[in-house]
């Protein structure tokens, strides 16, 4: 079946995989050249439609073991062409099949480079992908325009508490749409974890004595989240040792007084340098992000930035001066992507140590 | 860390003549470094004794020494330069073994020198077999179980604990040299025997075999800060067994999941900054199919064949990123040239797929094996790059110009399926085409995989494919369907063949849908930044990037495709400086190629790149859509030649020599006429199409003939006939490829072989000097030790040579490069062949004498004159100094090929000897090439019947140097009748001991070894010249030859070698 992806000025045509129904949504590309189901299941995708700009996808089909949440958020997703035969020992299913099931839209058979360049110059737009031939412009491009992308953290974080056994360090994971993979890394190294919704009150998690705590990634744009802000000022105010990835880093940033803004079209991939301040060395690392916090608005009494990205100089990642709190905007726990920066994890016990 | 400000003045060591494993991918790495070297103002002194490279050209380096690349010759340099750095990385094994050389026995710091680019401790871990275990076992990266063994014993006692197969790989050699993998205990001792002897310090490894396991390679980069990045990887479509050099390489990997991926990775990384590598480096895994298991197979810390491929594959400079990093830079200091913004230090994103064949030399060595193992055989690859592999792969296939340009090969379809099935477990360069058929007849992709553990999802690929032919074969040809056959990019005669229309109804069909390629960028990272100065590939399926308006005149230059012997990287040093020349002139500069490993297809040499297939319909495409306003053929070999009549249809101007000028050259009549109206005069010879006309020919001239298709370069197809029987053997083989044009039969003078390259502007020649052949006529050129200038013709035919050559020129209307070759007998000057193109001896001459004849001939088919270019038109003035070029082989590459020399070209490359004295050129030429005698003073000498008396002549001088010498029963006899005191051994059929004993006991320097004309019938001579190549004794099968080389050990002062520096001449 034939589909359209339609933006503003912009119709490709495609064939229809996965799920038939029309969605309108966020469009971002990533360059990542594995991991398509970790970004399928990322949840700081939730309200976008993904463009893979690598152009075959699902050569090694869908190992649910390497999934980053219980289901894939993305609201569509976007490819040249779909491997129909995957390859790997590892491989329980099709991508297409994994699309139909978990009702997600897709798209094959277009041309990713051209609209990646389309987003790459216009920035991140809103689109729709339909299989309604006839389509009327206008009534498309209203709909679009209307699309707001909604309070995604509070649809991706957990229902409930969740708490995994471990011996070393009782981390509190403030879940904003975390992947599943910083739980593991928490995991690996022996730690009690305990996940909390969102929308959980800053005393409900310190009352329960954490060493730690992590704020996690998560979807759409931080200064919509002002009561998590609220929540984590008081988490800041503690000595409880603070590690945050991604949304988290943005959110501690808010708390802090300082300000954030949307990118022109953000960094999604696995490629991504980031050059550590202390030691001048750079790290690759997989960033996923719309949104940064804006260097000039970091008071330098209270922060000084820790990591900068090597392609544009933006901020990366934050250290708050005097306190046991680390920042990063780009994703340590990696998955998809490099592991350079799992230290960080590390690191992050050592804060736990030292504070215990 | 920025610059290091005490590196001022660096040595880099090149990798020297061209050889199978070690070929154009360093003078591209070498390329590109120097002219980083110097745009960060360092004073580049180079060595590299191959001087048909770009980077031994005086604008690369402040210095050019092309010298023997030994380690007393790096000395002298070092003694007489005084460097303070010396960077080893650019030059392949060959440099690194040297600098290791000079760096153990304390040279360097002697000499207060600096090895740059790496460490010796980490090239002695990386390379060292039993330190690399160590080291990997240090940080926890698992290898294959193995061992190194000094001794045939060691190894014997090894293997039992690992069991058959076992893998042998000798430590410190090119290619995989001496190495493979042993079925049982007699290939073991033989393999590992000669492995041991190989192996510059006498280790081999022998190890589990994990053939049939993925291998999958990385590119990585280290600064000294510790940053480590990884450029691209590749995955093998060959599982491990196929060296990958042979094999056909995939990049980025396909089948790998992000957790291999990313595991994989980090490995590399980890190896890398354990062995604290500064610079590119390759580390290359056998992964496990149906597992997380890996192991680590090799690490290469310098630039490679595989670093040339990953820069091209990508975009991201390897080379220049190296030597930036060698000189102190940190990788978030260097700019990414691609996008002109960004950082080295960062990882590509691809948004294609890359796909690289390799060129194998089979159609040369027919006898050769042609199974692919551990051992390297090609002598170059080509690259494609595609939305979709189906794609890449269908334009890497017709990339090979090995008349297959498709997945449909030769008779396969017609034999029966049990013939296939059986061919599925033959490993050689045949078997994606055999996979392919095996799929067409209905054998499962399942049994295909569990044969040949080809990955299921290439399979899936190759199936995609061969489903297309066969819709196009049963099914109306359809908008659909011919889009679905061109995004997997069959070319229009393909489709029209197998949907049986013709060429043309395909391409009208196409244009009625106006379905034409579009052009995509190669930019480093997948559209997410703007690109300054990208590549290009075609694609079916999206819509075209390139800006083509026009600024100011256009100009494509077509390359030479991939290289193969015959056709080396001599011209694509004649494409990149014709593109050098033309944009200097004002012309924007367009290069089409698909060569991963040249220079001309590094992203700065052209204003624009396209790296694409070389065949009319690839090149129409892109006439299409840039317009040029000329097209250059003359520089890219027969590639770019052939191309010419199908350039005049699309109506692009050939600049230079015109179409029916070059077609004059190579149509036997038309070229005739010419030869009587200059009243030069040609051996006697006739044009024949069938066995009858060739044998009528053979016997109307009188043997010996010289038989040979026309319009081929590098002799391929050409031999010396000396009865009817070879005639009938020769027409056989020529027939077997289709012949568009007739064969040449031509009566053949054994005399003094002369070559002349010359620029004409149609008016005025310059010829830069006279080349002459050591060997006799019969010997391809380039086969042939060549000496500038030429020593024994007088000065009478010297000035006959220049007027027919300026006679030949202007008939032939020639503007800008030819080539003639004559052969002097008894004083007259006959015309073998002319060549109204650039030649394999055009860098070489160029560079002895100054005098840069592409420039010249860039610009003269712009327009200009000779004249008024600042020459003096005619026979330039003979240089002082005495230039030998000097053929290499790699024939203990290619098992079972035939090693003498004949009209048919063999060498892989070449050196140069230069110097004031004639004897000491020579000297160094010999050197240069590996020939490094006297050792154990002991040789072989058998010659044919003819050859008996000029071998008492060598013979005597052999004595008088001190060697003794072994003959079997006649050439004995003709020696000890003569007064030489050689000593008999029995032929290799007799009992021992024998030749073959002789050969095998490691104390033999030489084999001189003259087989009778024509293809040999006795397979003892074969089996001599075979063992004694394998076993790495020198072999020589011209007297010829034989008499150079006895001059230059007589008469040089090897202690004495005098340093010529080719930027002062």
């Amino acid at each position: 079946m034939k589909a359209f992806l339609i933006l503003d000025g912009h119709v490709f045509e495609g064939k229809s995989v996965g799920c038939t129904d029309e969605i309108i949504s966020e469009i971002v590309f990533n360059t990542s050249m594995t991991g398509y189901l970790e970004v399928l299941t990322d949840p700081s995708y939730a309200g976008q439609a993904v463009c893979m700009t690598y152009p075959l996808i699902g050569n090694y089909g869908i190992c649910f073991e390497d999934m980053e949440a219980n289901k894939p958020w993305q609201s569509g997703f976007i490819t040249r062409e779909i491997a129909k035969l995957p390859s790997n020992f590892r491989t329980e299913e099709t991508l297409e099949d994994f699309l139909s099931q978990n009702h997600i839209t897709g798209i094959e058979g277009i041309d990713t480079r051209a609209l990646t360049k389309i987003l790459r110059e216009k920035g991140t737009m809103r689109g729709m992908i339909t299989t309604d031939e006839n389509y009327d412009m206008d009534v498309v491009m209203n709909k679009i325009k209307q699309y707001e992308i909604g309070d995604v953290v509070r649809l991706t974080t957990c229902k409930d508490v969740m708490h995994f056994e471990g011996n070393r360090f009782k981390v509190a994971v403030l879940d904003l749409g975390a992947k599943k993979n910083i739980i593991r890394e928490l995991q690996n190294r022996d730690c009690e974890v305990v996940v909390y919704p969102s929308y959980t009150k800053a005393e409900d998690i310190i009352k329960d004595k954490p060493d730690g705590i992590m704020l996690t990634n998560g979807p759409g744009d931080p200064k919509t989240n002002v009561e998590v802000i609220e929540e984590v000022k008081k988490l800041f105010a503690t000595k409880i040792p603070i590690f945050a990835i991604c949304l988290g880093h943005q959110l501690l940033a808010l708390a802090n007084g300082a300000d954030t803004e949307k990118m022109k079209y953000g960094h999604r991939g696995a490629n991504h340098p980031v050059k550590d301040m202390k030691t001048g060395k750079v790290y690759i690392s997989t960033q996923n992000h719309g949104y940064m916090v804006k260097e000039a608005s970091i008071d330098r009494d209270v922060a000084e930035v820790s990591f900068i990205n090597v392609n544009d100089g933006t901020v990366e990642g934050v250290h708050y001066i005097g306190k046991n709190v680390q920042t990063v905007q780009f994703h340590p726990e990696a998955c998809a992507g490099p592991h350079d920066t799992n230290y960080l994890f590390d690191e992050f016990m050592n804060m736990m140590e030292v504070s215990k | 860390m920025p610059k290091n400000p005490n590196i001022k003045k660096v040595v880099v060591i090149g990798s020297g003549p061209i050889v199978i494993g070690q070929a154009a991918e360093f003078d591209y790495a070498g390329t590109q470094a120097c002219r980083a070297l110097k745009e960060e103002g360092i004073y580049v002194i180079l060595i590299n004794s191959n001087p048909a490279t770009i980077m031994t050209d005086k604008n690369i380096a402040d210095q050019v020494y092309i010298e023997p690349l030994t380690p007393e010759i790096v000395k002298k340099v070092i003694l007489q330069e005084k460097p303070d750095s010396i960077l080893p990385t650019l030059g392949g094994q060959a440099a690194l073994n040297i600098a290791m050389e000079l760096e153990e026995s304390g040279f360097l710091r002697e000499h207060n020198v600096r090895l740059i680019g790496t460490s010796a401790k980490t090239i002695k871990k990386a390379e060292d077999r039993d330190e690399f275990k160590k080291t990997m076992e240090k940080i926890g990266e698992p290898i294959a179980p193995s061992s190194v063994v000094t001794t045939v014993e060691e190894g014997l006692e090894f293997v039992k604990t690992i069991g058959y197969p076992a893998v042998l790989r000798p430590a410190y050699t090119l290619g995989g040299s001496g190495g493979g993998i042993a079925a049982d205990e007699e290939e073991f001792k033989e393999i590992l025997e000669n492995g041991l002897r190989l192996s510059r310090v006498g280790q081999v490894l022998v190890e589990r075999c994990i053939a049939g396991w993925k291998e999958i390679e990385y590119e990585v980069m280290r600064d000294a800060n510790g940053t480590g990045i990884c450029v691209c990887n590749m995955e093998n479509l060959d599982p491990v067994g196929v060296h990958t050099g042979d094999s056909i390489v995939v990049a980025p990997s396909q089948t790998l999941a992000d957790k291999e991926y990313q595991m994989l990775r980090s490995a590399a990384l980890n190896i890398i900054s354990e062995l604290k590598i500064t610079g590119g480096c390759n580390v290359q895994f056998a992964l496990h199919p149906t597992s997380f298991e890996y192991c680590v197979i090799e690490v290469n810390p310098r630039v490679s064949r595989s670093s040339a491929l990953a820069s091209k594959a990508t975009g991201y400079p390897i080379a220049k990123v190296s030597a930036k990093i060698a000189l102190g830079y940190d990788l978030d200091e260097i700019k990414n040239a691609i996008t002109g913004k960004t950082y080295a230090s960062f990882e590509p994103a691809l948004d294609y797929c890359v796909v690289k064949i390799p060129r194998l030399p089979f159609d040369k060595f027919i006898k050769a094996s042609r199974k692919l193992t551990t051992q390297m055989k090609a002598t170059g690859e080509v690259m494609s790059i595609c939305t979709n592999f189906e794609g890449a792969l269908m334009k890497a296939l017709r990339s090979l110009e090995q008349h297959v340009d498709s997945l449909l090969y030769g008779d396969l379809g017609n034999e029966p399926v049990e013939k296939i099935h059986d061919e599925l477990s033959r490993v050689d360069d045949r078997r994606i085409f055999v996979v392919a058929e095996a799929i067409r007849r209905g054998i499962t992709k399942e049994e295909i995989h569990s044969i040949t553990k080809i990955d299921m999802w290439f399979l899936d690929k190759i199936e995609n494919i061969v489903k297309v032919e066969k819709r196009l074969a049963t099914e109306e040809l359809t908008k659909e369907l011919l889009f679905e056959a061109k995004r997997m990019e069959f070319p229009d005669h393909v489709i029209a063949k197998i949907a049986g229309n013709t060429k043309e109804e395909v391409r009208a069909l196409r244009d009625e849908y106006k379905m034409y390629p579009a052009y995509k960028m190669v930019d480093t990272c997948a559209a997410e930044f703007e690109a300054s100065t990208p590549y290009y590939y075609s694609c079916y399926d999206g819509e075209c990037e390139v800006d083509a308006t026009r600024k100011k005149k256009k100009v494509m230059v077509l390359g030479s495709g991939p290289i193969r012997i015959g056709q080396g990287v001599e011209f694509d040093y004649c494409s990149v400086h014709s593109t050098w020349a033309l944009s200097d002139s004002g012309y924007e500069t367009i290069i089409v190629n698909n060569n991963p490993e040249t220079v001309s297809t590094d992203f700065d040499i052209a204003d624009k790149l396209y790296f694409e297939p070389l065949t009319a319909e690839d090149v129409e495409a892109i006439v299409n859509l840039e317009k040029p306003d000329g097209a250059v053929v003359q520089f890219g070999g027969q590639t770019a030649i052939k191309l010419t009549e199908d350039l005049l249809k699309m109506g692009v101007p050939i600049l230079g020599t015109s179409a029916e000028n070059v077609d004059a050259a190579e149509d036997r009549e038309l070229f005739d006429e010419i030869l009587e109206q200059c009243c030069i005069p040609r051996p006697a010879g006739k044009t024949v199409f069938t066995c009858e006309e060739a044998l009528a020919a053979a016997n109307e001239l009188g043997y010996p003939v010289l038989v040979r298709p026309s319009y081929v370069l590098g002799g391929q197809g050409m031999q010396i006939a000396i009865s009817d029987n070879d005639i009938v053997e020769f027409m056989d083989i020529i027939n077997r490829t289709v012949q568009e044009h007739p064969i040449l039969v031509d009566k053949y003078l054994m005399g003094k072989e002369v070559e002349v390259d010359a620029v004409c502007d149609g008016e005025d020649i310059l010829i830069p000097g006279i080349m002459e052949h050591v060997e006799r006529a019969g010997i391809h050129s380039g086969d042939s030790i060549s000496v500038y200038p030429a020593r024994s013709i007088s000065d009478k035919v010297k000035r006959v040579l220049e007027d027919y050559t300026k006679k030949l020129a202007v008939s032939l209307h020639v503007i800008g490069l030819i080539n003639i070759q004559f052969i002097v007998y008894q004083e007259e000057v006959y015309v073998i062949e002319v060549n109204p193109r650039s030649s394999r001896t055009v860098p070489y001459i160029s560079k002895v004498t100054g005098i840069p004849i592409v420039d010249l001939a860039s610009k003269v088919i712009t327009g200009e004159k000779i004249r008024n270019l600042g020459y003096t038109p005619g026979l330039q003035k003979e240089s002082e100094y005495f230039a030998i070029k000097m053929p290499v082989f790699s024939f203990e590459k290619l098992r079972g090929a035939e090693i003498s020399l004949g009209p048919e070209m063999k060498s892989t490359g070449e050196c140069l000897g230069i110097a004031k004295d004639f004897n000491e050129a020579l000297y160094k030429a010999f050197l240069g090439s590996g020939i490094d005698l006297p050792k154990h003073k002991k040789m072989v000498l058998t010659v044919k019947d003819s050859d008996k008396l000029e071998a008492v002549e060598i013979g005597k001088r052999f004595v008088a140097l001190g060697y003794e010498i072994y003959s079997t029963r006649s050439t004995c006899r003709v020696l000890n009748e003569n007064g030489i005191p050689a000593k008999f051994i029995n032929k290799v059929e007799r009992e021992s001991p024998n030749l073959l004993d002789l050969i095998l006991s490691h104390e033999i320097d030489l084999v001189i070894d003259t087989p009778a004309q024509g293809i040999e019938k006795s397979k003892d001579g074969f089996i001599i010249r075979r063992h004694a190549i394998e076993t790495g004794v020198t072999v020589l099968t011209s007297l010829d030859t034989a008499d150079a080389l006895l001059t230059s050990l007589e008469k040089a002062n090897k202690d004495h070698l005098t340093l010529v520096d080719i930027c002062r001449l």
